[in-house]
């Protein structure tokens, strides 16, 4: 029996989102970062919540922060977003200059919701950072992130990281996740 | 404890150096730990963290963990994070609700309030007590260790190893006025201040010595925060981190170690200076609670502050972002930073997600300006560990012999805005804690 439509359909939009993630990835790890701003909806929020320890009965309603209210490692918009892609361009971030070297590995891309012109993607990713001799840090967890579709495809209008860490085992979080 | 040895001498203040072993040296390391932080009075949290009886969180104190609880009658206790059968951590949530900490390993139970069994933290629950020790255990000694000194300041939580630590305040001196400048609320209501749910924790490679030493008083690293003044990220629009300031000084306090970049007691009025510009309904609020403060001391001195530090590692920014962080050691090159966003009990959302979200801005390890200051302490640290290296102590020299009394102020001296009075204050308090000088020989007031 010949695959359905819809299920055609769904595969494409998959396939097609997975490659959105991934060229993102790569203007990333290039350090295109205007480029990268070109991606992003004006309305983005990029959100990181704290991961805590706590007892089975707080879980998993707790776990974590809340964006809009709480602390967080990242609660922030376009704003702040090109704020710090001006602070890397002067050169003088010390931070990152001289230039980390970064990987985002991204895998189990799926589309969780989908209509029209927007989609809900969730995947798992591994970003590894190597900086001057031997700083290294290794940032593992899952993202959720939200696209719409517009005249010049699709942007990025919410990203919400899921770290694998309550203590921070890196001393900055100066990439972009 | 065994004996540590004296590496007062690190510090000499006579050539204004320090030598770099007191950031490396395991052997430093540990006496800081036996001399220092089982003496000194030590940040652990806010009581808004937990405004119920029986709520806890864990903190620590120096290099170990432990548990702040409050107890069924309300009351705030320290207890050691550390079962006293064998050592397991008992408490291993970051926050909860618990009457009784029952031990992962032999279930050994330890109650949060005095009310069971005598004192708070007594062992109140022994698996075969009288199977296995056939009733021969005394529990009454076998508690956990309990913090003797415990104090509250305007919702910020503080504890002591020390029975014979001077009472908190005067421990702070007249630093305390700085602290309630960031403690209180914007119009001045004492303590009007609590902190946002959440407390960012991270690890930077870089000796605890580096980061009470930025905030208490060094305008000289400035120049390191140049990209992201260039870029302007302050909620007062424009370049730069934060609006307007009247002359800071550097305002140091010698014989108790704090520090803080500030202005002198003042009682002329001072226009608002529209810090929250980009944020007009925000801003009309500042302005409003910037009059009230200055109705609210009618007359009377009043300071404000942008950074400060109370020896020997709890830090905080009065303004903007109004912060607290903490550097915990963790081992000579190692450290653990928290961090607290306050905010003003009083204010109106908005006002309160302006704060936090440039909180998140400015400071932690997400903090565009901070994220620099952490390049500079780690790497600071690695280039200090050779032997070479070594062999040239820190330059503390800048101003040295040209402070003066501050006007205004008990036990406090400035000098000027680029200094670094402040660190030496800071170090030389330190050198007293690793000689193992008595509380009397320099806190003033201090129990005899
Ligand atoms: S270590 Fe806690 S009961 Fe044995
Ligand atoms: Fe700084």
């Amino acid at each position: 029996m010949p695959p359905s439509e819809a299920a055609l359909s769904a595969l494409l939009l998959r396939a097609e989102i997975e490659d959105w993630l991934l060229a993102e990835a790569d203007l990333l790890d290039a350090r295109r970062f205007r480029d990268w701003l070109g991606l992003l909806h004006p309305d983005v929020r990029v959100a990181m919540p704290i991961a805590r320890n706590l007892a089975p009965d707080r879980l998993p309603a707790e776990e974590r922060t809340q964006p809009g209210r709480d602390l967080m490692w990242v609660d922030e918009g376009y704003a702040t977003l090109e704020q710090r892609v001006r602070q890397i361009e002067t050169g003088i971030h010390w931070a990152e200059e001289p230039a980390s070297r970064i990987t985002r590995i991204l895998a189990g891309i799926r589309v969780l919701e989908a209509d029209e012109d927007r989609v809900l993607a969730g995947c798992r990713f591994v970003l590894h950072r190597n900086r001057l001799e031997d700083e290294t840090d290794l940032l593992i967890g899952r993202r959720r992130d939200t696209l719409l579709r517009g005249a010049k495809g699709w942007r990025l209008l919410r990203r919400e990281v899921l770290l694998d860490q309550s203590v921070l085992l890196a001393k900055n979080l100066t990439m972009f996740l | 404890m065994a004996d540590a040895l004296d590496y007062s001498g690190l510090v000499d203040l006579a050539a204004g150096t320090v030598d770099r072993a007191a950031f490396t040296d395991p052997g430093v390391f540990q006496a800081e730990q036996e001399r220092l932080f089982t003496r000194v009075w030590l940040f652990l949290g806010h009581e808004s963290q937990i405004p119920e009886p029986e709520d806890f969180f864990t903190s620590r104190m120096g290099t170990e963990s432990v548990i702040v609880a409050r107890d069924r009658d309300g009351q705030v206790h320290a207890l050691l994070n550390s079962c006293t059968h064998r050592g397991m951590k008992v408490c291993r949530h970051d926050h909860g609700k618990a009457k009784v900490f029952t031990c992962p390993y032999h279930g050994w139970s330890f109650s949060n309030d005095g009310r069971l069994a005598g004192v708070p933290g007594a062992l109140i629950g022994v698996p075969h007590f009288d199977k296995a020790y056939r009733g021969e255990l005394r529990r009454e000694d076998w508690g956990l260790s309990r913090a003797p000194r415990l104090e509250i300041y305007k919702g910020t939580i503080w504890a002591s190893w020390d029975e014979n630590a001077p009472d908190f305040l005067d421990y702070l001196g007249d630093m305390r006025l700085y602290l309630d400048y960031a403690l209180d609320g914007r119009d001045g209501s004492p303590g009007g201040s609590r902190v946002v749910a959440g407390v960012q924790k991270w690890r930077v490679n870089c000796n605890w010595k580096f980061a009470p030493e930025n905030f208490i008083g060094d305008m000289y690293h400035d120049i390191s925060h140049r990209s992201v003044d260039l870029v302007g990220i302050g909620p007062a629009g424009g370049k730069g981190r934060r609006a307007a300031f009247r002359p800071r000084l550097a305002i140091g306090f010698p014989g108790r170690g704090h520090g803080v970049l500030g202005e002198l007691p003042t009682t002329e009025p001072e226009p608002y200076n529209d810090a929250w510009a980009l944020y007009p309904e925000v801003n009309d609020w500042y302005r409003v609670a910037h009059e009230a403060r200055l109705a609210h001391f009618a007359g009377r001195p009043r300071v404000a502050m942008s950074v400060g530090t109370i020896f020997p590692n709890m830090s905080f920014h009065g303004r903007q972002p109004r912060t607290i962080v903490v550097a915990h050691p963790v081992s000579p090159t190692v450290t653990e930073l928290w961090r607290w966003c306050l905010e003003d009990a009083a204010a109106p959302q908005a006002v309160n997600d302006a704060a936090r979200v440039y909180f998140l801005r400015y400071s932690g390890p997400g903090g565009m300006t901070e994220s620099d200051d952490m390049e500079n302490w780690s790497y600071a640290t690695a280039a200090s560990l050779g032997p070479i290296a070594r062999r040239r102590p820190y330059n503390y020299q800048m101003g040295m012999g040209h402070a003066r009394p501050a006007p205004g102020l008990r036990d406090a001296v400035e000098c000027g805005e680029l200094t670094e009075e402040n660190a030496r204050i800071f170090h030389s308090r330190w050198a007293d804690f690793l000689r193992g000088e008595p509380w009397a020989a320099r806190v003033p007031h201090a129990a005899e």
